[in-house]
């Protein structure tokens, strides 16, 4: 039987898709969501609302009215029926709210405010989840009216921005609610969703007041697709012109940035309401500067710069939205027309923030001009600045200019008084000037910042800008040489004077190192400055600190160390240690302590040229090392006597070891010598500059008592472990080796003219040599050397003890 | 024992023109199986003429005679008395739309002193001991379209305070120029009322520049009549000191129900008017007034 075979049909899943929608305007590929960066959906634009709430605050008592509440029975009007009634209520309702129940809430505070806005959002949910439509209604025409209020002036942009919200929200539910009964096969139904979309907009249409109206008939603009394909083409437009009917100027822009955002997110096609929006702002710009906003703002006791600059979020939206991929000729007849006003220097700011970088850095040095025209009483020249900057930083102005455009536009950065407003402006330059010119140019900036900043503390305040600075310096300047010959860089560094910017700063700079260079170096300015840097993170450290922040602190730093080399030069490796140690005790104590607690973590196995090994041997020989170094490093003062070897030791005690080995016990015999050479007046090596516990205990006899008490545990230790061992025929050989081991510490280190310690050793000696499994050779070479050592002045006893030593018959 | 009625119509706006047939279903569900002595629809179009308390005094003996012109009504029996089974029923009706004689449908119009309203009535009659059942259903008709042409024919206007009519103090007016046009004054009542104002100057700020749509109703006969223009909405174009010299679009949607083509009857008379009313700040009011036509096409 032939197989048959399958032949899949091909698909356009795309268009597939566009037919099941009800009506699109065609737009062209990648043009549906330009400006998702202006739409409040999506993150960036989540992250410019917070923005807006940030900055435009108040800490004036603020208010919310409205007119809600229970609906009161109204006579009801002569000659209407019941069901017209009902329709009659209804527009009455949305008609004469100042006949409902007012309600006022005053002396709200700015949280209180926004509060109350999301409890208003959130009753409008509910509303709409209840089938109550007339009531979701209600809440929106009386949140939008809250756009028509200007009386805590300051607090307006948020103000737009919580309640554009709740707009947004609503328009969704409209559109969604509509497009749910929505149908492609039964034109029945879609006379319905049609019925009920007209429904809304004759609601809408009745709505007493310009303000609401506008707004809510602009939030369920996308809803005229289910009414015709012209229909948005032909709102957009009228509601553009509506806008001229709002008298209050930052009433009337904030308005038209809410159109333009909608319209971009609806039908980003239709350019030329944006561009109109734009005009009919500049027809009434002129308004910003009439009697009834000054009369407001005496009112209100804000100055005019601070007004101004209320205006901004709302003509970037406007004008980016305009400037989105319009062409050069469109933008250039924008700015032209913005030059033709006066008091243009709120719209120069917006160019500047809104338009290309490009088209902003090819003319920098006209921009410069005008910005130098401006009204000094006006808009403030730090933003202006602050915007040209912000443009180039990522577009290069012609290569000619680019020096005297830096000269020009320090010239009035260094000029602003207010320190915030100084760094805000300084911080952006920055890049600029890392970009394109060398260290001597940033290094005068740098001298500059703190000479700004230091009067006051006024750094203080400046942290997110400074390490800002930091960060840029770094994304330019990788070669550590030149970054550190910058003679303010360091004195830069010490503006950090918060301990946790401090330490992130460190981080940052201890990160680009890391990643940038590539080769070991030895120059000294280099080391110099980044053991600074890395004393300061290793400082940050406290009990609080997570385990997660001491790892990274630590990996850079010893990412740091491990970068230090001198080629053959060891002596300078070793000087380098030596300083290290010399002055970075307390580095070399958390080193210390890391290498400390991280003995539990050493696995049981590693793999040594690809085969794998069990790791013991490597670990004993790294803590009696280890042990060796102790010996010079000074007890903590906050911690107790030897806080160190009791750590290593309790981590040995705790550690798994290998079952069946006596490497815990090794250990336990090695701290003996170290403790022994503790115990010394002076000790057998020492780091100069560097006090050891000789001289910090002075051979204290508590001190002493320390050392003998933990001695006589490890001792006691070794030689519990030694009995266990003897119950079994098979350890003995092991009982014996380390018996011997004990019996050669006890011989170096211990005085055995006191008796029992001598007892101890001849025992010792004796259970190794008990089971015949000594070595004959090993020991005769002790005896001899115990011989020896009998000879030297004091030690005479040495001699009794041989005699006492017998060596095992061969027979 | 519940048992629910309800009309549907086919078309979802519920509008219907004099000469079509109306064409619906009444839908009765109910748990389980209800007895009945017979369903009826009944299909009416009234004229309501009532008289203002204000003209009630002059007219009272007319007020009396002033009782519902019936336009159309007509009458079907959905079901006989019996028994209708448990679950949800579909019973299609049709009604044709015409009159007898003379008499014309006017559009359905909501006002105040004059109603004009169509309705279905589905009533159930039942036993003595359970109450009979009822449902109203208010369906639209829209006049035929008119056949004489439009030609917008726009109207400017000017004001000043000297083209002001009805002042007392003519002096202690602010100086102002507001200067304007409606693209027409004869209006398709599907489309908006359109036009343009600028406010030229003014002395005193203007505070809020508001369209008043205004019916105008009689009710009379060869005794007198009575006539009121009450407010049907009143919908703001600008608010505040707006820009001088920059037009301001004037927009208005006549709203659904509470307007309808105008209407000139022997017994009564439909008629609209709109009010453009600017507010300056010191709270002067200035109207000025354009009677309006309203026509379907």
């Amino acid at each position: 039987m032939a197989a048959v075979q399958w032949h899949p049909r091909e698909r356009r899943y795309t268009s597939e898709l566009q037919s099941c929608r009800p009506e699109c305007a065609p737009v062209e590929p990648g043009d549906y969501h330009p400006l998702k960066a202006i739409t409040v959906t999506d993150a960036k634009s989540r992250r410019r609302k917070g923005e807006i709430l940030a900055r435009f605050t108040t800490t004036e008592k603020l208010s919310i009215n409205l007119f809600m509440g229970t609906d009161k029975g109204k006579a009801p009007n002569p000659g209407s029926s019941a069901v017209s009634e009902k329709v009659r209520n209804r527009l009455e309702e949305l008609d004469n709210q100042e006949e409902g129940s007012q309600r006022e809430l005053l002396n709200l505070s700015q949280q209180e405010y926004a509060n109350r806005i999301e409890e208003l959002n959130q009753s409008l949910k509910e509303a709409w989840a209840t089938d109550q439509k007339v009531k979701a209604l209600k809440i929106v025409i009386q949140c939008s009216k809250l756009l028509s209020d200007t009386s805590v002036i300051q607090f307006y942009p948020s103000k737009f921005v919580l309640i554009t919200d709740i707009l947004d929200t609503f328009g969704r539910l409209v559109y969604d609610r509509i497009w749910s009964m929505y149908s492609f096969t039964a034109d029945e139904v879609n006379d319905t969703a049609k019925e009920t979309c007209l429904n809304w907009f004759f609601k809408i249409a009745s709505i007493r007041e310009l303000v609401p109206r506008l707004y809510v008939e602009a939030a369920i603009l996308k809803c005229n697709r289910f009414l015709n394909k012209t229909g948005i083409q032909e709102t957009l437009p009228r509601l553009t012109a509506m806008i001229r009917g709002i008298g209050d100027p930052l009433v009337a822009v904030y308005a038209r940035a809410y159109l333009c955002r909608v319209g971009m997110e609806v039908a980003p096609q239709l350019k030329d309401s944006l561009n109109q929006n734009f005009f009919d702002l500049l027809s009434a710009f002129r308004q910003l500067h009439g009697d009834s906003v000054q009369n407001q703002l005496v009112l209100q006791r804000v100055e005019i710069p601070e007004y101004l600059t209320l205006y901004s979020p709302a003509i970037h939206w406007i004008l980016q939205c305009v400037a989105y991929r319009a062409p050069d000729p469109l933008l250039t007849e924008m700015m032209e027309r913005c030059k033709k006003l006066g008091n243009n220097a709120l719209l120069l700011n917006s160019v500047m923030w809104a338009f290309k970088a490009e088209f902003v850095a090819a003319r920098a040095t006209d921009f410069i001009g005008m910005i130098k025209d401006c009204d000094e009483a006006g808009f403030p020249k730090h933003l202006l600045f602050g915007s040209l900057g912000r443009s180039l930083a990522c577009a290069d102005p012609p290569e000619a200019e680019r020096l005297t455009i830096l000269n020009e536009a320090w010239k009035v950065i260094t000029k602003i008084r207010s320190p915030q407003d100084y760094i805000h402006c300084a911080e952006i330059w920055v890049e600029f000037t890392c970009r394109h010119f060398t260290k001597r140019e940033v290094n005068t900036i740098l001298a500059d910042v703190i000479k700004h900043l230091t009067p006051d503390r006024a750094f203080e305040d400046a942290y997110p800008q400074l390490q800002s600075v930091i960060q840029k310096i770094l994304t330019y300047f990788h070669d550590f040489s030149v970054l550190f010959s910058m003679e303010r860089f360091l004195p830069f560094l010490d503006m950090f004077q918060k301990d946790s910017v401090r330490v992130e700063v460190c981080k940052t700079i201890m990160e680009v190192f890391l990643k940038h260079q590539a080769e070991p170096t030895r120059d000294p300015v280099i080391l110099n400055a980044l053991l600074h840097v890395c004393k300061a993170m290793h400082d940050s450290v406290n009990a609080l600190t997570l385990e997660d922040e001491k790892r990274a602190s630590s990996f850079l730093i010893s990412g740091f160390i491990r970068m230090v080399w001198f080629g053959r030069d060891f002596e300078q490796q070793l000087s380098f240690c030596v300083a290290l140690a010399n002055q970075c005790l307390s580095q070399a104590d958390a080193f210390f302590k890391a290498a400390v607690s991280l003995l539990p973590e050493v696995p049981r196995s590693i793999s040594v040229e690809g085969k794998s090994r069990p790791s013991e041997s490597f670990l004993l020989d790294f803590i009696s090392n280890f042990f060796a170094t102790l010996l010079v490093v000074p007890d903590h003062p906050e911690h107790g006597v030897l806080y160190l070897v009791r750590g290593v030791l309790n981590m040995v005690q705790d550690y798994t070891w290998e079952d069946n080995g006596d490497a815990k016990v090794k250990v336990y015999i090695a701290a003996l010598p170290l403790l022994a050479a503790m115990s010394q007046e002076t000790y057998l090596y020492s780091i100069p500059k560097v006090d050891s516990n000789e001289t910090l205990y002075g051979g204290d006899p508590k001190f002493l008592m320390e050392i003998n008490k933990l001695c006589e545990t490890l001792i006691g230790q070794v030689l519990d472990y030694l009995k266990t061992l003897g119950r079994e025929e098979q350890m003995v050989r092991r009982q014996g080796s380390l018996s011997f081991s004990l019996f050669g510490v006890l011989l170096a280190h211990g005085d055995l003219r006191n008796n029992r310690l001598n007892q101890l050793a001849v025992n010792l000696w004796n259970l190794n040599h008990k089971h015949g499994c000594s070595d004959t050779r090993t020991s005769v070479r002790t005896l001899e050397h115990m011989k020896q050592q009998a000879q030297q002045p004091g030690m005479a006893h040495m001699a009794d003890m041989v005699q006492r030593l017998t060596l095992q018959s061969r027979t | 024992m519940s048992i629910t009625l309800d009309i549907r119509l086919k078309r979802a706006n519920k509008v219907y023109h004099e000469g079509e047939v109306l064409a619906g279903v009444v839908v009765l569900s109910s748990k389980e199986a209800v007895q009945h002595q017979g369903i009826s629809l009944t299909m009416e179009g009234v004229v309501n003429l009532q008289l203002s308390s204000k003209s009630v005094g002059v007219f009272e003996a007319f007020y009396n005679s002033v009782k519902p012109i019936q336009l159309i009504t007509s009458n079907i029996e959905v079901a006989k008395a019996g028994k209708i089974p448990g679950g949800k029923m579909e019973i299609p009706f049709e009604f044709p739309l015409s009159t007898k004689g003379n008499k014309v449908l006017y559009e359905t119009y909501h006002g105040v002193f004059v109603n004009i309203q169509y309705m279905l009535r589905c009533d159930m009659k039942r036993s003595l001991l359970a109450k009979d059942l009822s449902r109203t259903f208010e369906f639209m008709v829209h006049c035929q379209p008119q056949k004489a042409k439009l030609v917008p024919a726009p109207v400017d206007f000017t004001v000043t305070p000297e083209t002001l009519q009805n002042v007392q103090e003519r002096s202690l007016l602010p100086r102002f120029l507001i200067r304007g046009h409606l693209n027409a004054t004869s209006c398709v009542i599907t489309e908006p009322l359109t036009g343009e104002l600028t406010v030229e100057n003014s002395q005193v700020a203007v505070k809020s520049i508001e369209l008043q749509l205004v019916r105008v109703e009689t009710c009379g006969c060869a005794e007198g009549y009575a006539r009121d223009a009450t407010e049907i909405q009143n919908i703001q174009i600008a608010e505040g000191d707006v820009c001088h010299g920059l037009s301001i679009p004037i927009y208005m949607v006549f709203p659904r129900l509470f307007t309808c083509p105008t209407l000139e009857t022997t017994n009564f008379k439909v008629e609209f008017e709109v009010n453009v009313v600017i507010v300056l700040q010191d709270d002067h009011l200035i109207t000025e007034n354009f009677p309006l036509k309203l026509c379907r096409v």
